[in-house]
């Protein structure tokens, strides 16, 4: 039996994605932990692969099983995961993780019944036990418990992360084994569901999980026209607009991907501005680790205010204008 | 071509209730019992979507639930949406179960009911929150499967094309029926009950099975067959010194500008002034 500990490596428009970076570096953490390590191995499944090989190879995997193929460009879920199961049949890893990205978020799981074992959905933090086993903590009711799940009898043991939850690596000199994967098989694989387009676009301004500075509205904005305040107030500084559930369901945010808490971003600015957040656990767990924590609510009794420094008890229509003056906004 | 829907629907303990949850320091077990239970929100999207397809297409729409007993409300409520019929798969030889248990169970319940075309569930639940049963369903019932799906279109002999979202974009999609599909929250608005649905619903045919009548492996249900299994439990305290700031508009936008400033951020500001003379403004 081996030890070795497998990342499935995502891609974004022929880069690796944040979330297989990330869980890369936490492999290499973790193999440090063990007492009896095995090899850090990628598996990457795609179409023109040399240039993500290369990126891999310079964060510490020591073997890249390679299955590159026409057939493989976009993501279809039987072929990846028939890709997945056959390696893990043929080699027993120890441990796999996936980032709970929307593409592994379908696979892990399914790759766990393929093969029969348990996975730890959404991890936010992985550690090794005495045994060399993994111990993957999850969040549950909105993140207000976290549990410890082992998977002490199945192998290999799944867990997936979120993108941003974990460190972005150093680069780390390896000799990567490079081993294409015979894909052949996959001709017995039918796939009844066809993947015909896909289409990204960039999201404008600054990141979410890189901004200093988070401006974050709630259903307490009231209107597009504050939130447009919001906009403003954050570009200036610098930062980033983060919304609350009922906020992007009113339409006033940018989209799902500026969504803060346990199904959206998480996030550790310097500085959170919360404008009309009620502080539900859901939306508290994404943003509970920022430096300074600030909110402004009418409500005197807020539960937003126990889990922040600075209580502002006031009305966000009338705060919001001077900020903008004050700022120089017009 | 009516199509028999299978919806996916948990009762889930209530999101708004979620901060009050404590672990008893001696069995070192959640406590919750006292938590009021919901039909967990994404799962009425799901529920929407089977009935904008019925009333399309026609069909029978079947809720199925695994839960404790104590539930019925929140059946009554996805029958009064306008769901068909109901079943509840309710056993203490359930409880525990993993994902790969809990999807496992439901896929026994499916195949026993029968000539399915389509299996709809939501995204994600608001407790556990792992989003993993969903396409562990579509891998028991062997059909295909797709997550977080924002737009279904069957086309003529049961042809579909669907969308799903990926970071910054989506993916589309061509398949056949059956399939299971996990509806994203986008997809549609979840409608009202009202009081005739609810009449309605009292009447409607709905129907308890317990491990007995599923053809399952027992070795591999429940709390210690499951191949995750919990260990310890941490609460989290998120609490905060929590200081109140009460003041004038003014000195509450002031109060924020010098803590911007005060986490580093760089900011050039005109001095706040109180518009009402007299007050505050020359302080
Ligand atoms: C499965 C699941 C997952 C979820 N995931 C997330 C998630 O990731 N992120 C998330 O945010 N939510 C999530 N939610 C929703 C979450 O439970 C809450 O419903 C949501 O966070 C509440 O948002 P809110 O604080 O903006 O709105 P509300 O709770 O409605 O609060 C609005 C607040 O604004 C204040 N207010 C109103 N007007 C003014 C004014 N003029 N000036 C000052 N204050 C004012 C009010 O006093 C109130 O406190 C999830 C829910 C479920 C079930």
């Amino acid at each position: 039996m081996n030890k070795d500990i497998w990342v499935f490596i995502e891609q974004v428009q022929s880069n690796i994605s944040g979330a297989s970076l990330e869980l890369l570096g936490e492999a290499v953490r973790l193999k440090s932990k063990m007492k009896n390590p095995g090899k850090i191995v990628a598996v990457i499944i795609g179409s023109q692969l040399s240039e993500l090989i290369q990126v891999v190879s310079m964060f510490g995997a020591e073997k890249i099983y390679v299955a590159d193929h026409r057939k493989l460009r976009l993501y279809q879920p039987d072929y990846y995961a028939a890709i997945l199961t056959h390696l893990i049949h043929q080699e027993d890893p120890h441990i796999l993780l996936i980032g709970a990205t929307y593409i592994g978020s379908q696979l892990g799981p399914m790759v766990a019944i393929r093969v029969d074992t348990g996975i730890a959905a959404h991890c936010v933090e992985l550690k090794i036990d005495d045994n060399d086993n993994l111990v993957a903590v999850v969040p549950a009711f909105g993140g207000k418990l976290l549990g410890d799940i082992l998977c002490p009898n199945y192998r290999p043991q799944m867990a997936s992360v979120k993108p941003g939850i974990l460190e972005k690596p150093e680069r780390i000199e390896v000799q990567s084994q490079i081993v294409p994967v015979d894909i052949n098989f996959l001709s017995l694989v039918e796939p009844k569901l066809k993947p015909v387009g896909i289409c990204c676009h960039e999201p404008k301004g600054v990141p979410l999980e890189q901004a200093e500075v988070v401006i974050c509205g709630g259903w307490g904005v009231g209107d597009a026209e504050h939130w447009q305040m919001l906009e403003k107030i954050a570009a200036k500084l610098g930062g980033a607009v983060g919304c609350t559930r009922p906020a992007l369901d009113e339409g006033w945010s940018q989209g799902e991907h500026t969504m803060v808490g346990t199904s959206g971003k998480s996030i550790r600015p310097n500085v959170y501005l919360g404008f009309g957040i009620s502080g539900s656990t859901h939306h508290v767990c994404g943003m509970k680790d920022s430096k300074l924590i600030i909110s402004v609510n009418k409500d005197e009794e807020a539960e937003i205010f126990n889990f922040s420094d600075f209580g502002l008890v006031g009305d966000i229509k009338e705060i919001l204008p001077l900020l903008m003056q004050s700022l120089g906004i017009s | 071509m009516a199509l028999k829907i299978v919806v996916c629907v948990k009762p889930i303990p209530d999101p708004a209730y979620y901060k009050d949850i404590t672990i008893d320091p001696v069995t070192k077990t959640i406590q919750r019992e006292a938590i009021p239970t919901i039909i967990n929100p994404a799962d009425k999207h799901a529920i929407e979507e089977a009935l904008k397809i019925k009333e399309k297409f026609g069909g029978k729409i079947i809720t199925l639930s695994m839960a404790p007993p104590n539930v019925i409300k929140n059946i009554h409520e996805a029958l009064a949406m306008g769901a068909d019929e109901a079943y509840l798969l309710t056993d203490k030889k359930f409880a525990g179960s993993d994902t790969w248990a809990t999807s496992y169970i439901l896929a026994k319940a499916i195949e026993k009911i029968g000539g399915i075309d389509l299996v709809i569930t939501g995204t994600e639940t608001g407790d556990g929150g792992t989003s993993q049963v969903p396409s562990q369903l579509g891998e028991w019932l062997k059909i295909p499967h797709l997550w977080n799906v924002i737009e279904f279109k069957i086309k003529n002999e049961k042809e579909v094309y669907l969308k799903t979202k990926i970071e910054n974009g989506f993916m589309e999609w061509k398949c056949k029926l059956p399939m299971a599909i996990a509806v994203s929250r986008e997809i549609n608005t979840p409608r009202y009950t009202t009081i005739m649905g609810v009449m309605k619903a009292k009447k409607k045919p709905f129907q308890k099975l317990t491990f007995d009548d599923l053809n399952l492996d027992e070795k591999r249900i429940g709390l210690v067959n499951s191949p995750t299994q919990a260990g310890n439990l941490h609460l989290l305290d998120l609490s905060r010194k929590g200081k109140i700031i009460k003041g004038s508009k003014e000195e509450l936008a002031q109060f924020i500008i010098d803590n911007l400033k005060a986490g580093g951020i760089s900011v050039e500001a005109d001095p706040i002034i109180c518009s009402c003379e007299g007050e505050t403004g020359n302080e």
